[in-house]
């Protein structure tokens, strides 16, 4: 195949690929050599007088017979992989997965939290999906499944993975500007390793609240807190430097105090960064949250 | 029936020099007569046809070098307009609308279509949605960024000019409908005398399928819309989640028009195939009934699988394997088509002329399309090619393989009669040739960047998929020489090529029995039909 097959459904998918594969092939090149046949042995060159034949309701019959039953059994072979792919068995490690504009969060059981997706190799786990705000879709090629994440809705998919490895994470249903950047990773872990991992306390290191809720609402999707430009300005140095705006379409500067930053958070559309596009939604959030905010980017100078 | 060639000689002038109650371009736009509307609605078009080409060149010259030439905004709206251009603008009134305009009233033997004035408004309504659609890229929130599927919730959330596109749309929508409501009348009113519907020509049966599916579904696109329109307007709460809507409820609102739309499509496509393969193999079509049947059994099978597009999207397993097998239906009928039109070829005196070729085409393009199309309908596969660029791949193969070969098939076959001139043959083939040749390089080489799990509407991509991209895009530019070069060749023969004379390709249906171009009222007697309309002796 084109990509590793990283877990029972990939290979599931794959051996039904190919078996249709295989019936269409020989289709095409049925009806493509009957065809090149024709019009190179009743070339005109070669026969004058045509004859005229109105049908046959015996071919009819037959080409219409076969290839139901063809598409019966593509069906059929489709169905029973789909079948095994969907029922999720009863042991299984449940993940949640939020997707937002434009970065993917997955909860574990345990509380534990990550931008990356990390699972035991040989068990099954099932992906509990949804969003925070559009459509998105859950895609990891390596095992051939994916599952739209939908606002307000819980949708699910679940697999086994087989194979060691990192694989990509895409999201396949388009979901605005970032749509192309929103990425991740799937690490697939010897049980051992994942158990140590998973059973290791949150790093000693207390993250400041204010990055907690960056994270967590996904702002860090399009700011950074580097210096590096994404689809909105960085965080970096933001706090009280002097900022380019467009306020209703006029441009003037201001410095970027308190009242800005929280405003730029509860009314993203009203005073837009010049040379940035106007797409921030507006994230509900409370008046705690949004000091928090502050704070944190006053730390970074 | 057949008028002799004296008769023709007397015949009055051309349609072209028909004196109306207009001058000058007046008498165009105002103009009532079939044939102009045809000659009008082709020409509208293929220039949005050639936009749309323009917009596909430039999303594949960005990704050659993602982010070099073209922003990450920019590339969302060019592939947003680029596909309601060429599905609202080129594909769906494609055909019906130019061809069928001009042909399915001689075809069937009338003077023109049953409401002349509505057919004329159909044309106006088309040209206001396309100017409403091209206005909404320059104005108010900038080029509409969300697809041309439209998907809720983020249409109604984004800042773009949404809401002005889908006016547009919606015009476009109701220009369907009109066209569709007086070819069934037309079918069922205006047929001469003796032209019972199992005497007229098969191009008539696949636009008079086509034409319930306009009536019936288009209907459900134009509230659809409406409902987005609405819920931007005054956040009442259909498709939005936060207001208790359902994004679900929309794709499925979508779909029960946009995938009968895909049969309004491809039927008159497969409707000019079948005229085109009796004449130039000189003998009678192989199972008239199985193929005028077989469209019926498409555009009926069409109205109920459009769950095929919703199969990961978080509906329910039983739905996902109803709408499969359904799915999976309605590749018999288009098989049986298929069958029919290859055995037209048996025994028959073949001469390979440019609109044969094209068909040829059509069938092997389609038939990859067709089988790529099972490969996404079968419920695992899906969810491993789903938004991918297999979809885009299969579609391409479909829309453009199927559809737009079929066109190109039609232009060259209907064009002396059209023109009253002859294209260079010669200059036909090598474009064909080339536009073949970059077809595949470009298209068939999503199929591969699908299985490899590229994703569609991305405007970057992991370094993976670079090399396959690079042969896409050079594949695009190849296709688009090949189409200057076929363009380049109707409108050089317009000044430049023979007379075309009155049946340059020995045809029996009736287009062909009357002058090239032909007068303004088609016919000066009605003819009287007395058998089928592909009597070879």
């Amino acid at each position: 195949m084109f990509i590793p097959e990283a877990s029972n459904s990939a290979l599931k998918v794959d051996s039904t690929f190919t078996s249709i594969l295989i019936i269409e092939v020989i289709l095409l090149a049925i009806v493509t050599s009957a065809m090149v046949f024709f019009v190179v042995r009743y070339n005109i060159r070669r026969k004058q007088k045509p004859e005229n034949i109105e049908g046959s309701m015996f071919l009819e019959i037959v080409w219409t017979v076969i290839p139901t039953l063809l598409v019966l059994v593509m069906f059929y072979l489709g169905w029973k992989s789909f079948d095994i792919i969907r029922r999720v068995p009863k042991e299984v490690m449940t993940i949640g997965v939020t997707a937002r504009q434009w970065s993917w969060l997955f909860s574990y059981e345990n509380g534990k939290q990550s931008n990356v997706l990390r699972v035991p190799m040989g068990q099954p786990v099932k992906m509990l999906l949804t969003s925070a705000d559009v459509l998105h879709s859950f895609y990891i090629p390596a095992f051939r499944i994916k599952e739209d994440c939908v606002p307000r809705m819980q949708t699910y998919m679940w697999f086994t993975a087989e194979e060691e490895g990192t694989y990509d994470i895409f999201c396949t249903e388009y979901c605005g500007l970032g749509h192309s950047g929103m990425l991740s990773k799937v690490i697939v872990m010897p049980e051992k390793e994942f158990a140590a991992w998973y059973g290791r306390a949150e790093e000693k290191v207390e993250k400041p609240a204010g990055q907690k809720i960056l994270e967590e609402k996904g702002c860090l999707g399009c700011h950074t807190t580097d210096g590096t430009r994404k689809i909105g300005p960085t965080f970096k140095g933001l706090y009280g430097s002097k900022v380019t705006v467009l306020t209703n379409g006029k441009e003037r500067v201001i410095t970027a105090d308190e009242k800005y930053i929280k405003r730029s958070v509860t009314d993203p559309g009203a005073d837009i960064v010049k040379g940035y596009p106007n797409i921030m939604p507006k994230l509900p959030v409370t008046n705690e949250e949004l000091e928090q905010i502050v704070e944190y980017l006053e730390t970074l100078k | 029936m057949v008028m002799d060639n004296e008769a023709a000689m007397k015949a009055p002038v051309s349609f072209y020099g028909e004196e109306g109650r207009f001058k000058g371009i007046f008498s165009w736009i105002f103009s009532t007569n079939h044939k102009r509307i045809g000659i009008m609605y082709l020409v509208a078009i293929l220039t949005f046809f050639s936009i749309g080409v323009i917009l596909g060149i430039l999303m594949r010259i960005n990704l050659i070098s993602p982010g070099k030439f073209i922003s990450e905004r920019t590339y969302n709206s060019l592939f947003t307009i680029h596909g309601v251009i060429q599905i609202f603008l080129f594909i769906i009134p494609g055909i019906p609308a130019s061809l069928g305009n001009f042909f399915l009233p001689i075809l069937i033997g009338s003077r023109d279509v049953a409401f002349p004035r509505i057919n004329l408004m159909s044309w106006w309504f088309y040209m206001i949605g396309g100017a409403i659609v091209i206005l909404s890229i320059f104005t108010g929130g900038g080029a509409p960024d969300t697809g041309w599927t439209f998907y809720a919730p983020y249409s109604i959330r984004t800042t773009a000019n949404v809401s002005l596109a889908l006016v547009g749309v919606i015009f476009l929508g109701f220009s369907s409908i009109f066209t569709g409501l007086n070819f069934i009348t037309t079918i069922h009113r205006l047929r001469a005398p003796g032209m019972t519907f199992f005497r007229m020509p098969l191009f008539c049966w696949s636009l008079y399928a086509t034409a319930w599916t306009q009536v019936l579904a288009t209907p459900v696109l134009a509230i659809t819309l409406l409902l987005i329109i609405l819920e931007r307007a005054f956040a009442i709460g259909f498709f939005e989640p936060t207001l208790g809507g359902d994004p679900i409820l929309y794709e499925h609102m979508f779909w029960i028009y946009s995938h009968p739309a895909v049969y309004i499509m491809i039927l008159p496509a497969m409707g000019i195939v079948t005229e085109i393969f009796p004449v130039f193999a000189k003998r009678t079509i192989f199972g008239y009934k199985a193929i005028a049947f077989s469209s019926l059994s498409i555009a009926f099978f069409g109205y109920l699988v459009w769950g095929h597009h919703m199969f990961t999207s978080g509906m329910s397993d039983t739905a996902r394997v109803i709408f499969s097998l359904i799915t999976f239906m309605v590749a018999v009928p288009t098989g049986v088509k298929v069958f029919n039109w290859i055995a037209t070829l048996y025994k028959g005196s073949i001469q390979l002329d440019s609109p044969l070729i094209y068909s040829l085409t059509f069938i092997f393009l389609f038939s990859i399309a067709g089988l790529s199309g099972l490969i996404i309908g079968t419920l695992s596969l899906n969810l491993y090619l789903h938004g991918t660029y297999f979809i885009v791949g299969h579609f391409h193969y479909t829309m453009f393989g199927g559809a737009g070969f079929g066109f190109f098939a039609g232009l060259h076959y209907w064009y002396p009669k059209m023109t009253g001139r002859m294209y260079n043959e010669k200059t036909a083939k090598i474009a064909w040739l080339t536009i073949f040749i970059g077809f595949n390089i470009l298209y068939f080489t999503m199929f591969i960047l699908g299985l490899e799990g590229m994703p569609r509407r991305y405007f970057q991509y992991q370094p993976q998929f670079r090399t396959n991209h690079i042969i896409s895009t050079v594949g695009s530019w190849i296709l688009a020489a090949g189409l200057i070069l076929m363009f380049g060749n109707f409108i050089r023969s317009l000044f430049r090529g023979e007379k075309a004379p009155m049946n340059p390709w020995g045809g029996k249906t009736l287009e062909w029995t009357i002058p090239s171009p032909p007068p303004a009222e088609n016919f000066e007697k009605i003819p009287v039909i007395e058998h089928g309309p592909y009597k070879y002796e």
